[in-house]
């Protein structure tokens, strides 16, 4: 946002960089202004402020996570963080599958795609986690259909997977006090929707590009 | 507070450890002019240890000079950074994460807190006693009994070499000993000094005239001459610093071997936990070191026993 970094959101990436412990490393890009797409696993509350607080501050002043509406209108102090704070993109989950009818599914999906890509602008960068809800750490479950559609609207956009490693032993699901131990944050080489892609095989590389980046075997 | 500077002995330790500092800074710096490709990473990385060296005997000078707290804070510190790489690597579970919780932040503060009220009894039984018992019930509470006994053994060595074993080195400061009352940051200090170079001139007699490996599976580094040449210039080292102890030169002597003895004893033991676990280092905090847990591992096996040999021998 060009209206800079809410002083809570500065406290909170400290804090979330100090009891995680992350250490960094830009593997397959540099840190950059360009307009991307960070997409990573999501395993943990931490995961969104911890790769958030790893871009350099220019950057992260433009740079909104997408998250969950229902989940982040729950309580006031939910939203406040979600709007005030994190100027977070606040998306209908799920909302394209409770549809009635082919047509509205499609309408709704096309209204969060429009949510998404007016987020973008044209300068801001978004963080999106494609499994659309968080997982054990063990395996991740397959991308929704967002960042493909996402994809073909904003070619220009640079799509960068990103791992987050030992996050979820950190603070895992259903947990509300953290483990201080260490974790691991890798931002990978940008991909792109190849020409004629169908949507599951971009998908399933998307979600090999991020996977592929894990450095420890058993985390 | 610096009250430190007043021990005149103190001061001369401060002393000796900044001439070896500054000797091998100078050797490092003309090893560099005159490296080749082949010793070009190993001269690298050497330079990269003497610089961390300035670091952290910085850092634990200052501590130890604000008196009894600021070495209580520094090893709570360093007992935290230890524990928080042992856990990282350590495989845990879902189910482990309240015992975590309380190791990190309830157990391991509350034994540096004890030493900090002076409370011996409880200080000594605290986590051998009651974390022993605590750590396998809140696992069975949580209720995941898959390798149950495994989970439990390693969060209980973890919380043992981390926090009770490295809590040793300060608590030196809470011994009483007759005719060296005020005096016991120098029994700190020489316990730290006859340990870290004990692996270091062990490193240094390896690299030199290193053949024959001790336990190569475990630490392909470690070679008898490299053990034998650390331990005695580090043994010689020590005796000569008896005018800073209680000790005579004598008792010097055996104190600074058995610190040589155990220290090689706890980096050979955190050798083979990171073999087992398949990692070289356990973290990359200190610039060519490896991790805190790297630097510290002989340390957490010679404090509690030279802790309990002063206190068995010199404490009425």
């Amino acid at each position: 946002m060009s209206n800079g970094i809410h002083p809570i959101a500065s406290l909170l990436a400290s804090v979330a960089r100090g009891i995680s412990g992350v250490q960094v490393q830009w593997a397959g890009c540099e840190p950059d202004e360009r307009q991307r797409i960070y997409f990573a696993n999501h395993s943990s509350h931490l995961d969104f402020v911890v790769l958030w607080s790893a871009l350099p501050s220019d950057i992260r002043a433009r740079t909104r996570p997408i998250a969950a509406k229902d989940y982040w209108e729950q309580t006031a102090l939910r939203l406040y963080l979600a709007k005030n704070v994190f100027h977070a993109v606040l998306l209908e989950r799920g909302a394209a599958t409770k549809a009635q009818t082919h047509e509205d599914a499609h309408f709704v999906g096309r209204h969060l795609i429009d949510q998404m890509a007016d987020a973008l602008g044209a300068e801001n960068s978004l963080i999106l986690f494609p499994e659309g809800t968080r997982g054990t750490g063990e395996r991740m479950a397959p991308f929704r259909s967002g960042l493909y559609h996402l994809a073909l609207r904003r070619p220009d956009v640079e799509l960068v997977p990103s791992y987050l490693e030992n996050l979820n032993r950190i603070l895992p699901k259903g947990e509300f006090v953290p483990v201080p131990m260490l974790s691991l944050l890798t931002f990978g080489k940008p991909i792109q929707v190849e020409p004629g892609e169908e949507k599951d095989t971009f998908l399933e590389r998307a979600r090999e590009a991020v996977a592929s980046l894990r450095r420890i075997g058993n985390a | 507070m610096f009250a430190a500077i007043h021990d005149s002995k103190l001061v001369w330790l401060y002393g000796g450890v900044l001439f070896l500092l500054v000797v091998s800074t100078l050797i490092g710096q003309s090893l560099k002019s005159r490296r080749t490709d082949a010793s070009r990473s190993t001269i690298d990385n050497l330079n990269a240890r003497i610089g961390a060296w300035w670091k952290m005997c910085a850092i634990f000078a200052v501590a130890v000079m604000i008196g009894r707290i600021g070495a209580l804070v520094l090893f709570a510190i360093i007992s935290f950074l230890a524990m928080r790489e042992y856990m990282t690597l350590v495989p845990t579970r879902r189910g482990d994460h309240r015992t975590l919780f309380w190791s990190f932040f309830v157990i391991m503060p509350l034994q540096y807190y004890l030493i900090g009220i002076q409370w011996y009894g409880f200080f000594a039984i605290m986590i051998p006693v009651l974390a022993f018992v605590f750590v396998p019930t809140s696992i069975a509470i949580a209720g995941d009994t898959e390798h149950f006994l495994e989970r439990a053994a390693k969060i209980q060595f973890g919380i043992m070499v981390c926090a009770y074993c490295l809590s040793h080195a300060p608590a030196l400061l809470l011994l009483h000993i007759p005719g060296f009352e005020g005096h016991d940051a120098r029994l700190l200090l020489y316990l730290v000094i006859v340990d870290q170079m004990s692996d270091v001139l062990q490193y240094v007699w390896g690299k030199l005239v290193g053949r024959h490996k001790i336990a190569w599976r475990v630490s392909p580094n470690k070679t008898w001459e490299g053990f034998v040449g650390g331990v005695a210039s580090a043994t010689a080292l020590g005796t000569a610093l008896w005018w800073a102890t209680p000790f005579s030169p004598l008792q010097s002597a055996g104190m600074s071997f058995t610190i040589c003895l155990l220290g090689f004893a706890g980096g050979l033991v955190m050798s083979a936990i990171k073999r087992d676990i398949g990692i070289k280092d356990f973290g990359v905090v200190i610039e060519g070191h490896g991790g805190i847990l790297d630097r510290i591992d002989s340390l957490c096996f010679a404090a509690p026993i030279f802790f309990h040999l002063i206190r068995y021998y010199f404490v009425p």
